[in-house]
């Protein structure tokens, strides 16, 4: 299995914030689907927009942050552009917020592409028509002409994919991809992403703080807390975790048909954030 | 939004600018009524008889009581009657019609600057926020903000006219090209621009510089710092993060899509900047000797002539209720959410 | 239950001015706010020490020196009838003091009591209270002003009111819209149960909850004022010669401009300083508080 990426030792702090809010976090991504799952202000999106290298008001630190034939901690802003949308991309929470609510969808599409290639915009509007109708719109042409305020929330994510899929890029990051939609939807807009991300070989990256969907969707799982990596296993082997905070996290899962105990509280314990990963 | 629905919220805006015009024809005819000035014997003269002056004391309705004569008024506004001036025996709306392109004149080419002034700036210190340039701009525009523009005219007068001979004085152009080009639209750049005259373009252009850059500079402050508070609205959204994942570069997000976004705001606020610089047009024109709407406003002040001020109290009200309305309908025909 | 109220009913007026010691905290770690607060403090002072900072008598003319250029006798010069320009613009400076002073008095009340009435009342009233707040809106404040002042006749108790006539709009709505947001809060409705006429309980439980926000606004209007005075002093309709006014001493220096720089360079300097100041400082509220409910004008 070819690595895509190898993060050694990497911590964000944001300017006039107290604490690290990722520290010392390590890992590899291959061809697979990686989750990283963690409570909410664990740092997880901190992670992956370090990787986009988006934040401006954080200092970024690592031993080792190589993206293919990239060196993203040396890289300059305008390597960075060949890079964000062409070869690593992200898909945003909430399409209510991430989509520019003024411009037509189909032309925030078509605008990755036109972004990164020499091309009329005649060509990107065949190329995003087609883009939708692979994430399962069924009248391209006629959302293609939308205002983000007419779609709904699930077709909103679907264009989001859409365009972040559309350029072919090596590595996704999905950030919470469906935990702002309504639960009908989820699988849906998941399976359409899984499906995508199987056929073109893309590594991804899915961050979410809902284990269940973690664990059925991808091969291997990152377990944040308080900005660290305290546990990292494959998919399959997450009942045989180790660590206190993952066994916690996993007996808080409600189970359907399981039996109907109260669920057991959280625990944190401080040396969680502690203890080298 | 349904058709119907669109319709009443029409119906109902229309029924409240109904509603302001009347408030403000009241406010105006008040105004006309305390004024000290006596308007019968501003017509009669000082020497008239007493039966003279009660026959055009009647005959003007000074002896109905208040509410008839203001019905009277709104009948004669509602029919195009402003009155006659008592200074210039004309009928008002015919002075003001004369006044109104040298104010306007002097207006565009002062928003021109402001606008073309303030929304980049705004732009620059919204994306260099609490950074030096978004502090030298704040400084700069509050500068515009707090100066008295009378004052600042007769300094720019003094250095730029008198010790440097850069620009021209007083008044719309020198003296020597005075009646050279007919009067077509009354616009002098236009005017003589229609009759080739390019001596007179330069003169004219020559006097406007100064006071319209001054009226620019001074409403530029306004649309500063609404420009860096809708930009800052913009940029900590998160669809700039999706511009920037799709490999747009910093300016292309700045300018593609965070300022493509405040345009209609923008539009708005320039609207009511240009309304507000009839204000300052008051003050300039005194300075500069331009004879404007602003000058024709205070001369009527000084002497007393009612129906001159009533009109044009009644005028600036109107055209900030217009553009008020005006940035209404922009809202709704470019925001596809109002749509 | 009695009890438990009163000691509630009042705190509210002291809990509601807490903030104002936040924010003049706030204020003093910002540079460009402390100049403001300085000018201002410097402006007072002058106000209260003319007598002392004056090296002239005000009014005292000397028609052998006039139109001197600024010198040890004369620090910013004479004016066309020898009297030191120096001495009126620090007695000008209670001219100014006074205008701020008066305006805010009459315009704070009427504001409150409208917007206060329309909050608290809603429905018609509002409707109709707005209307009119609304047409006094619609004007620039400079042009209404000087349609005020030519109505009652030029002079500075008129330019006084005519300027409060016109800027209390802003006020009235603003101080409706904190009603809005109180008028349903607890104690409110705790007081309406208890018996307590509308009076009552807008004079005591919803003014005092309205009056930070208000005099911040206030003050922010402050340099519009100063500008509006000295506006119609310069146009000769507010304070009338031989007043101090630093408007109307401008308009008497136009004359003499060309050859006098002096007579019309320093009151207009000191217009500048004291309306940039308020500026500076209503710039610093403004980042201090919510800046979207303070930037309407
Ligand atoms: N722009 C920012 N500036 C300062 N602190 C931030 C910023 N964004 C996030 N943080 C802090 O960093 C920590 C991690 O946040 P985040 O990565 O968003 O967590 P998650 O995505 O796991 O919910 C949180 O404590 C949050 O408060
Ligand atoms: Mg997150």
């Amino acid at each position: 299995m070819s690595v895509i990426l190898d993060v050694q030792n990497l911590s964000v702090a944001y300017r006039g914030a107290l604490s690290p809010a990722v520290n010392r976090v390590s890992f590899q991504l291959g061809q697979e689907r990686l989750g990283i799952v963690g409570e909410s202000g664990s740092g997880k999106s901190t992670v992956g927009r370090a990787l986009l290298r988006l934040l401006d008001s954080a200092d970024i630190t690592a031993d080792r942050m190589q993206f293919q034939d990239v060196d993203l901690l040396a890289a300059s802003e305008r390597q960075m552009l060949g890079i964000r949308g062409k070869r690593m991309s992200m898909i945003l929470q909430d399409p209510k917020f991430s989509l520019n609510p003024i411009r037509k969808v189909g032309d925030q599409v078509a605008e990755a592409w036109l972004a990164h290639n020499r091309a009329s915009h005649k060509e990107a509007r065949a190329r995003t028509l087609e883009m939708l109708t692979s994430v399962s719109i069924r009248d391209p042409e006629r959302v293609y002409d939308m205002y983000p305020h007419q779609v709904s929330g699930g077709m909103g994510q679907r264009i989001m994919i859409a365009m972040m899929l559309l350029t072919d890029p090596q590595l996704v990051i999905a950030d919470e991809p469906t935990s702002a939609l309504d639960v009908t939807v989820r699988m849906q807009v998941l399976s359409i992403l899984d499906r995508l991300v199987r056929d073109r070989g893309i590594g991804l990256i899915v961050i979410s703080h809902d284990l269940n969907l973690v664990r059925n969707f991808c091969d291997r799982v990152l377990i944040m807390y308080a900005g660290r990596v305290v546990e990292s296993l494959a998919a399959c082997d997450l009942d045989r975790a180790q660590h206190p905070y993952t066994q916690g996290l996993l007996a808080a899962q409600p189970r359907i048909g399981g039996p109907r105990r109260p669920l057991p509280v959280l625990q944190r314990r401080p040396e969680w954030a502690e203890e080298p990963s | 939004m349904s058709p119907t629905s669109r319709m009443t919220g029409f119906a109902r805006q229309l029924g409240t600018i109904a509603i302001t015009l009347l408030g403000l024809l009241v406010l105006t005819f008040a105004i006309g009524r305390l004024m000290p000035a006596d308007p019968v014997r501003a017509i009669v003269g000082e020497e008239a008889t007493q039966d003279t002056y009660m026959q055009v004391y009647t005959q003007l309705g000074f002896d109905r009581p208040l509410p008839v004569q203001f019905l009277m008024y709104l009948r004669d506004v509602l029919t195009g009657d402003f009155g006659t001036s008592i200074r210039t025996g004309q009928p008002v709306i015919n002075d003001i019609m004369a006044v109104m392109p040298a104010t306007l004149e002097l207006a565009t080419l002062a928003i021109l600057i402001g606008a073309g002034l303030g929304i980049p700036l705004g732009v620059l210190a919204a994306v260099k926020k609490d950074r030096w340039p978004d502090h030298v701009i704040r400084i700069f525009s509050l500068m515009g903000h707090s100066m008295p523009i009378f004052w600042t005219g007769m300094i720019a007068l003094l250095i730029f006219y008198a010790a440097l001979g850069w620009v021209g004085g007083g008044g719309r152009i020198s003296d020597y090209y005075i009646g050279l080009v007919p009067p077509v639209t009354n616009f002098i750049v236009i005017d003589a621009m229609l009759a080739r005259e390019w001596d007179v373009v330069r003169s004219a252009l020559n006097h406007l510089i100064l006071p319209a850059s001054l009226l620019g500079y001074s409403s530029s402050a306004y649309i500063t710092r609404m420009t860096r508070s809708f930009m800052l609205d913009q940029i900590n959204q998160e669809y700039i993060t999706t511009a920037r994942v799709k490999g747009l570069s910093r300016r292309q997000t700045i300018w593609r899509h965070a300022f493509l976004n405040i345009r209609v705001q923008l539009v708005t606020i320039v609207a009511l900047a240009y309304g507000a610089l009839l204000e300052g047009a008051v003050l300039i024109e005194t300075v500069f000797s331009w004879p404007g709407f602003g000058q024709y406003l205070t001369s009527n002040l000084m002497t007393g002539d009612m129906n001159a001020v009533m009109t044009c109290v009644l005028l600036v009200g109107v055209i900030f209720i217009a553009l008020n309305l005006l940035s209404d309908v922009l809202y709704r025909v470019f925001d596809p959410r109002t749509r | 239950m009695m009890t438990d109220d009163l000691p509630k009913a009042r705190s509210v007026p002291f809990a509601a001015l807490a903030p104002l010691g936040r924010i003049l905290r706030f204020l003093m770690r910002q540079p460009t706010s402390v100049f403001g607060l300085a000018v201002i403090a410097l402006l007072v002072l002058a106000a209260i020490a003319a007598p002392l900072l004056a090296t002239h008598a005000p009014y005292a003319q000397d028609l052998s020196n006039t139109l001197a250029p600024p010198s040890a006798q004369n620090w910013f010069g004479t004016d066309e009838l020898g009297r030191d320009i120096w001495s009126r613009l620090v007695w000008g400076s209670r001219i100014t003091l006074s205008i701020i002073a008066l305006v805010t008095i009459v315009v704070g009340p009427i504001g409150l009591a409208v917007g206060t009435v329309a909050g608290y009342y809603g429905g018609r009233i509002d409707t109709v209270m707005m209307r009119i707040t609304d047409i006094f809106l619609s004007f620039p404040s400079l042009i209404l002003s000087l349609a005020f002042v030519a109505a009652l006749g030029p002079n500075l108790r008129n330019a006084i009111i005519a300027i409060a006539l016109t800027s209390w709009p802003p006020v009235a709505r603003l101080a409706r819209a904190e009603t809005m947001t109180f008028r349903n809060e607890d104690y409110v409705s705790a007081a309406r149960l208890q018996g307590a006429s509308d009076l009552r309980i807008i004079c005591k439980s919803i003014v005092p909850m309205c009056l930070p926000s208000v005099m911040i606004r206030l003050t922010l209007n402050m340099a519009t004022v100063i500008l509006t005075a000295a506006g119609l002093g310069f146009l000769g309709l507010g304070a009338q010669p031989p007043l101090p006014e630093w408007g109307a001493m401008i308009a008497t220096g136009r004359r003499y401009m060309i050859d006098s720089w002096w007579l019309v360079t320093f009151p207009g300097v000191a217009i500048l300083c004291v309306s940039l100041a308020f500026n500076l400082i209503g710039d610093g509220l403004r980042d201090a508080l919510d800046p979207k409910q303070m930037n309407r004008r």
